[in-house]
């Protein structure tokens, strides 16, 4: 198998700092309940990375705002990505952890880039085998633009405008040392063409 | 990690960071097993043949499984009713594989080395050794592995009997492999007319008396015992091999509180093991059945993917 092209990418500019991402998200949170007209039967759905620790702050916040425990879980839908067959080397598979049965629930998905929209078509598929939830809604901390599939999120932290050449990083604390996002350039390699 | 293995033909090259990402993986493809639909998309459009020279029944249906489970067809190709019963030679059962676009070749054979040679032979199929004579039965050791990885955690340092006749077992051979790669203490035990001569150079000890193997180890090893063995004049008889071998109440309760007690199937109840042993407490025998589809769906997920 060959090694995937070496690629460096540079920071070019900061788009959310911590305040920012935990007042963006406490907002998200916000409008979870006023959508869902309060949390019942709303389940938080982490795909991983780190969408695991984003929907794991909303849950924190919706706790301290609501008082109520929303059961949450994680999805790993690297099993359904469409691009598998065209991958140099297999991906590696991460954890599936689900809270019960998801149907007849409004699951809130939660991811940290929206982009191609790829991963959440691979995200809706891994839903179906799973269960039949009422609903399925999206949170996402940065729309980038540049779909690729008709999917929309129906929270947004912020919308960023890229280009197709910069690449839009979250950073968590629990991975990467540091909550904050930021825009990277490509300074060497080549295009990859591919975007989990 | 990046996965460099094609074929699984034997684990002398894994190295232990390997097997460990390996049983990773393992763990989450556990994990498909228990829902409510157990399929994935991941290998749709790879044909996965399955082709037992040899009879196989937990091996052959956990590979069928793994490979519909992650949605490659799967195609089974036995002997009987094949044209190797017809004379085909083995050179050309390759080329007609090669010819039907298979992605992945599990091949069991009665010759050592079989695997090996489709594997140098096959340009584009992956080659998953299912068992060749008494040399390995790679896939077997991973399973075992993950499930002694399950129950008792990290393995470093762990104590391993292995009980029976390692001679002709091509389990013992693979399990003696993986098992030491992770770091653990490996005792043979078994008659002397059993037992292969260089138990040194394998890296493992060897003592007559089960008692003394059993003392405070973690996993119970026992391997199955062909009746023909008695035959051949190997073992004394058969009640006699159960008492000093067998897998006994007794026996199993001179090892660690914790110990587990493996076996590799079929079992001969009375014979190497109790009955009462094999559904014990102790016992993780059906935890080893369902390790093996998980354990092949990520070989499967690991050495299929990909562009070739």
């Amino acid at each position: 198998m060959t090694a995937q092209t070496e690629q460096k990418w540079a920071e070019k500019a900061s788009v959310l700092g911590k305040e920012d991402m935990e007042r963006v998200l406490r907002r998200i949170a916000v409008e979870i309940v006023e959508r869902n007209k309060g949390l019942e039967r709303v389940i938080l759905l982490g795909i991983q990375r780190r969408g695991v620790y984003l929907a794991a702050r909303l849950r924190e916040m919706l706790r301290e705002a609501e008082k109520v425990k929303v059961p949450s879980g994680e999805l790993d839908i690297t099993l359904y990505r469409d691009d598998i067959s065209v991958l140099s080397d297999q991906p590696v598979v991460h954890s599936t952890s689900v809270p019960g049965d998801i149907t007849g629930k409004k699951v809130v998905l939660v991811d940290d880039v929206l982009f191609t929209g790829r991963t959440v078509r691979a995200a809706l598929d891994a839903i179906t085998d799973l269960g039949r939830p009422e609903r399925v809604q999206l949170a996402v901390l940065v729309d980038r633009g540049h779909r690729e599939l008709p999917i929309a999120a129906d929270y947004v932290g912020k919308t960023v405008p890229t280009s197709r050449s910069e690449n839009v990083e979250v950073r968590v604390k629990e991975l990467d040392g540091e909550d904050r996002v930021v825009i990277c350039e490509r300074t060497g390699g080549t295009e990859s063409g591919v975007e989990a | 990690m990046e996965w460099r293995h094609k074929n699984l033909i034997t684990l002398e090259g894994w190295t232990r960071e390997e097997l460990g990402f390996f049983l990773d993986q393992t763990e989450y493809m556990e994990e498909l097993l228990n829902r409510p639909i157990k399929k994935v998309p991941a290998l749709r459009g790879k044909i996965v043949m399955n082709c037992f020279f040899e009879n196989s029944t937990r091996t052959r249906a956990s590979f069928e499984i793994a490979g519909k489970v992650l949605s490659a067809d799967v195609i089974n190709w036995s002997s009987s009713g094949s044209s190797a019963s017809k004379g085909e030679t083995l050179r050309d059962t390759v080329w007609t594989l090669e010819a039907m676009a298979a992605d992945a070749v599990v091949v069991r054979h009665g010759e050592v080395g079989v695997p090996d040679y489709l594997a140098k032979k096959l340009t584009k199929a992956s080659v998953f050794n299912a068992g060749d004579g008494t040399n390995g039965h790679p896939t077997q050791a991973l399973l075992d592995l993950y499930t002694a990885r399950q129950k008792l955690g990290n393995l470093e340092g762990a104590k391993m009997a292995i009980i029976g006749d390692v001679l002709h077992s091509r389990v013992a051979r693979s399990d003696i492999q993986a098992f030491r790669k992770m770091g653990v203490h490996v005792t043979l035990s078994g008659p002397a007319t059993l037992m292969p001569e260089n138990t040194a150079s394998l890296g493992v000890g060897y003592v007559s008396d089960a008692r003394e193997a059993a003392e405070g180890a973690d996993i119970l090893y026992f391997l199955r015992m062909q009746r023909e063995r008695q035959e051949d004049g190997l073992i004394p008889s058969i009640d006699e091999y159960h008492r000093r071998w067998g897998a006994t109440d007794s026996l199993v309760s001179l090892a660690s509180p914790r110990a587990v007690v493996m076996h590799p199937g079929p079992m001969n109840r009375g014979m190497e093991i109790a009955s009462s042993v094999a559904d014990g407490p102790r016992s993780v025998i059906l935890d080893q059945v369902r390790s093996g589809v998980a354990v092949r769906m990520a070989l499967l997920y690991l050495c299929l993917g990909g562009v070739r």
